[in-house]
């Protein structure tokens, strides 16, 4: 072996060894096993507290409450919704016992009036509704009812009742339009209104041979364009034709 | 000089000097070569026991549906008690925004406290088009930006899908932050280390929904296995028409959005 190549063996294996020093040192233990990152931190964040305990866990005690409450409104509402993170409580039951919100500003969170919320959703002015009497004087947060069945559509339909108060159509009844069965009113998402479902129902009124008071605006309803119903173009809650 | 490989079957050839030098200055070097490049799969396979929770095996995502969404902000208030993070109305890991959209065009986006006190509900001074609440989180996507611009590999994405920060490693430059395009990074102020949504990977690795599904009144999230076929969300994702954020951005979310609106950013 000539002297030249022994020397640049000497300085590979030198380079070689330093680099597998350096490496063994500077990469963190567990880099790699998995991925481009240290398994350790996986296993680290694995490892944090649990706060929320989970509706199951609340099963397990509270049976007489979970059953009344997963047959009311607020089944799809979780325990730690109300009552905040309950995980220490389910340790400790004697010693933590987890909150339970009774003043009036904690529900009008979900249930306060916001012309953002989605349309049907029970809304209630906080300002008007009541004042100063506490939410579960009236309504029992497990199984809410209204006290009494609503006498109007507006105390769900907020957003329709508002349109349709300064609108044309403000003198008119709801039911004018909508058949309702009564039990719409205790379980208002399997028994649905009655929606008109032809032109003739808006002609009854609209027709130019309609027999309604002569201020009410009338239309052609052969060249009015036919091939439309009315409510493709007109909100009937708030209609614009003038 | 004594040749290790005399005895070995190989050796028949005669074998000259300079290759004998070689071999013998490579079979010194080996382990110690070997020793920096550890052969890692092999540790990993050994460390898992049976029955254990095996990341492989799970791809998480979830499914927002806008028009379920009430603006309560509860999920953003349960995620601050879940994972610490500080109540300061500038750090959040979800929120809500709130979106009018008036007849004139104009579109007003608002996220007092990020929802949690509630939105102050005015009566709206102009005439209103459209408006919806939407929830808003770090986007879990497939391909991250934030991964790919950390300058010490201290945010990756799992085997399960899930994005997560390093946080002995990080050295909080900001640079993810910088990137998300999404706005779902902050700066912790205590570890000054960065901070984001974990999908809760703590509660799913053990069979729990993350806080902020878990609080949802009206079940406007859901949180699933899209390598499970029947999981709630493989269910929401073939029922519904889905968007996800700034899809032309190429980062492949991994947080479906069902009734999502144009004006949604």
């Amino acid at each position: 072996m000539t002297q030249q190549s022994s020397r640049l063996l000497l300085v590979a294996a030198v380079l070689i060894v330093g680099l597998g020093t350096a490496r063994h040192f500077l990469v963190p233990k567990t880099f790699g096993q998995r991925g481009h990152y240290r398994a350790a931190a996986v296993d680290a964040i694995e490892k944090l507290p649990i706060r929320y305990a989970g509706r199951e866990a609340c099963a397990l005690c509270h049976t007489e409450i979970v059953a009344m409450h997963s047959k009311a409104r607020h089944q799809s509402v979780s325990c730690e919704v109300c009552h905040g993170p309950a995980a220490a409580h389910t340790e400790s039951p004697a010693d933590i016992k987890p909150p339970a919100p009774r003043t009036r500003g904690y529900c009008p969170l979900c249930h306060g009036y916001d012309p953002t919320r989605p349309t049907g959703f029970p809304q209630i002015d906080p300002v008007t509704h009541n004042p100063v009497k506490a939410c579960i004087s009236c309504h029992n947060p497990h199984a809410p009812e209204p006290p009494h069945t609503p006498e109007e559509c507006g105390a769900c339909h907020g957003q329709i009742a508002r349109s349709k108060a300064v609108s044309r159509h403000a003198q008119l009844a709801c039911v004018q339009c909508h058949n309702t069965p009564e039990k719409h009113k205790v379980t208002p998402r399997l028994v649905h209104p009655e929606k008109p479902r032809d032109r003739e129902f808006c002609g009854s009124c609209h027709a130019q041979d309609a027999r309604s008071p002569k201020e009410i605006l009338r239309i052609d309803m052969q060249s009015h364009n036919a091939r439309y119903l009315c409510w493709q173009c007109h909100y009937p809650h708030q209609p614009e034709g003038d | 000089m004594d040749n290790p490989k005399r005895n070995s079957p190989c050796s028949e050839p005669p074998v000259s000097d300079s290759r004998r030098e070689f071999l013998h200055t490579f079979s010194l070097a080996a382990p110690l070569l070997l020793l920096g490049l550890r052969i890692s799969a092999v540790e990993a396979l050994a460390a898992e026991p049976e029955g254990a929770y095996n990341a492989r095996d799970h791809y998480y995502g979830m499914g927002i549906d806008v028009s379920k969404c009430i603006g309560c902000g509860r999920c953003a208030d349960a995620c601050k008690n879940e994972n610490d993070v500080p109540r300061e109305p500038y750090y959040f890991r979800t929120w809500i925004e709130r979106y009018v959209i008036g007849a004139d065009g104009e579109t007003d986006v608002d996220s007092p406290n990020g929802g949690i006190g509630g939105f102050t509900s005015k009566t709206p001074d102009k005439e209103i088009l459209r408006t919806f609440f939407v929830p808003k989180l770090c986007n879990q996507c497939t391909d991250p930006p934030c991964v790919q611009v950390c300058p010490v590999g201290a945010t990756f994405a799992t085997e399960d899908g899930v994005v997560l920060v390093d946080n002995d490693y990080c050295i909080g430059c900001r640079y993810c932050i910088q990137a998300c395009p999404y706005g779902a990074r902050f700066l912790d102020p205590r570890t000054k280390t960065a901070n984001k949504c974990t999908f809760c990977y703590h509660r799913v690795t053990k069979g729990l929904l993350p806080a902020c599904v878990e609080v949802c009144p009206t079940g406007a999230r859901v949180f699933g296995d899209l390598k499970q076929r029947n999981s709630p969300l493989a269910r929401f994702t073939r029922f519904n028409k889905i968007m996800t954020l700034k899809p032309h951005l190429n980062t492949k979310p991994k947080v479906f959005y069902a009734q999502l609106d144009e004006e949604v950013r």
